[in-house]
């Protein structure tokens, strides 16, 4: 069984980590732009945006990840008859999930924020988009660093429930190999190391960020 | 510390008290749960003129002054600022915020900003000054509040003191034509009072037209021409210092009094 080597387990798994790789940018750019724009309507004095960013917030951070996976793939096919491929489902439901939380992280950290501030932004004369762009933004930026990092860490792990619908991702890949080889604590441990391995910088770059947005008090 | 250079705005002695600034007429506002605020009042202000408005707490002084640049919408009555009416839903009001200042109780300065971009952020947005001309204005202002040697420091290093002398810099760099005052001393350590008072003084005497909520009974006997009284939503008297502190007549400014002087 010498193909079984411990390196070409670890470059099996490295492949199949391109996939929990891409996955996770999915993630991260689709959650943030539509998480952006759900920021905006939860925030905004519009009752009917507030409303419907409300219900689909509620919507996903209600169901499990697994569940809107199904949903895009198996579902909308069922349902509507809109057949999706793997990667356009796991597009779908993972900028949804994504999305949803990162709003209701960034909804709460402009929350967080004295109501002063928006009434100094007033009093000068300066617009609602004003206000947001050059004194909201910038200083929820810097409350939500942690907490955003710190949820997109939980996405890279989540990645792997897409395995359901088809993805060769790592943790998938990491199963498939331990059925052939039977080295499961070699193989899971690889694979944990990469999980690692994406993570960790992920984290050291939150703490970097953190440090270079604080101001002086 | 030079004084005020007088504002564009500045009366002659020979127009204060002549030519209306602000014009409220029986304002009314309710709160959101219903509670009946301000009660039909009315108020001029002359340019040039220092107004100080007291009362008991929950008397709708904080609110009354809010209306005048829109931080409080009101539902009845009329607001005028320089001629230009503040509509009840405030469509238009930021062209009326430029022109009015305002200084609140906690500072509001904005902490990701150092204390002199605090004060360029509205000439640069809003007056489509050049950064430059406008750190100029800036550090001229920043010298005028005394603290032009902290222009590079975040508001979060200043005392409380340091910090409402730039808040009052950064409402004054909009080249305001009324400055409103909301209990500026209020949140302020005892020993920091005078240096605010200090700068509010020079300000009135550089002409500026003023409104300020305060409890500063010797501010308001030195330096207003005016003292309004509020309670419960109406303004019960409007007159001077002296009539206001020596010769009150309302039993709830005696009863007012007697609890601030100690």
């Amino acid at each position: 069984m010498d193909e079984f080597t411990v390196s070409r387990i670890f470059i099996n798994l490295l492949i199949a980590a391109k996939w929990t790789v891409i996955l996770s940018l999915i993630a991260f750019i689709g959650g943030g732009i539509v998480g952006a724009a759900i920021t905006l309507m939860r925030i905004s004095s519009n009752k009917w945006l507030r409303g419907i960013s409300w219900a689909y917030i509620e919507f996903f951070q209600g169901t499990p990840l697994l569940l809107q996976l199904f949903l895009a793939f198996f579902g909308l096919s069922v349902a509507f008859g809109i057949n999706l491929s793997p990667l356009q489902a796991a597009t779908l439901a993972l900028t949804g999930f994504t999305s949803a939380f990162l709003a209701d992280i960034w909804r709460g950290s402009i929350e967080a924020l004295p109501q002063g501030q928006w009434e100094a932004g007033s009093a000068i004369g300066f617009g609602y988009f004003k206000q947001l762009q050059l004194i909201i933004l910038p200083q929820a930026v810097r409350l939500s660093v942690a907490p955003t990092v710190g949820f997109l860490v939980q996405v890279i792990k989540g990645t792997s429930l897409a395995s359901i619908i088809g993805f060769t991702e790592l943790s998938r890949a990491a199963t498939q190999i331990n059925n052939v080889t039977l080295q499961s604590l070699l193989i899971f441990s690889l694979a944990g190391v990469i999980y690692f391995l994406l993570c960790y910088p992920l984290s050291t770059w939150s703490q970097h960020l953190e440090r270079k947005l604080s101001y002086k008090t | 510390m030079s004084s005020f250079e007088p504002q564009i705005n500045a009366a002659s002695t020979a127009t204060l008290g002549t030519e209306p600034i602000i014009v409220a007429k029986d304002v009314e506002k309710w709160y959101g749960n219903g509670f009946h605020v301000l009660k039909g009042v009315s108020l001029t202000v002359n340019k040039g003129e220092v107004v100080v408005l007291m009362g008991p707490s929950g008397s709708g002084k904080s609110t009354f002054i809010r209306t005048f640049n829109g931080l409080e919408p009101y539902q009845g009555g009329s607001i005028e600022i320089d001629g230009i009416a503040i509509a009840h839903d405030n469509k238009g009001i930021e062209l009326v915020r430029r022109e009015v200042g305002m200084v609140f109780q906690q500072f509001n300065l904005f902490p990701h900003l150092s204390v002199l971009k605090n004060i360029t952020l509205g000439p640069i947005h809003l007056r489509g000054m050049s950064p430059s001309d406008a750190e100029e204005l800036g550090m001229s202002l920043l010298d005028r509040v005394g603290i032009s040697h902290q222009a590079s420091k975040y508001p979060g290093q200043l005392s409380g003191g340091q910090q409402q002398r730039v808040a009052i810099a950064r409402a004054l760099a909009m080249r305001p034509k009324v400055m409103l005052f909301d209990e500026p001393t209020s949140a302020l350590d005892p020993e920091m009072v005078r240096e605010v008072l200090d700068v509010m003084r020079k300000l009135a005497e550089s002409g500026m037209t003023m409104v300020c909520v305060t409890h500063e009974v010797g501010f308001a006997r030195e330096v207003a021409d005016r003292v309004i009284f509020l309670a419960e939503g109406h303004l019960l008297t409007d007159t001077t210092p002296d009539e206001f502190f020596n010769h009150p007549k309302d039993e709830r400014v005696k009863k007012f009094l007697s609890q601030i002087l100690h």
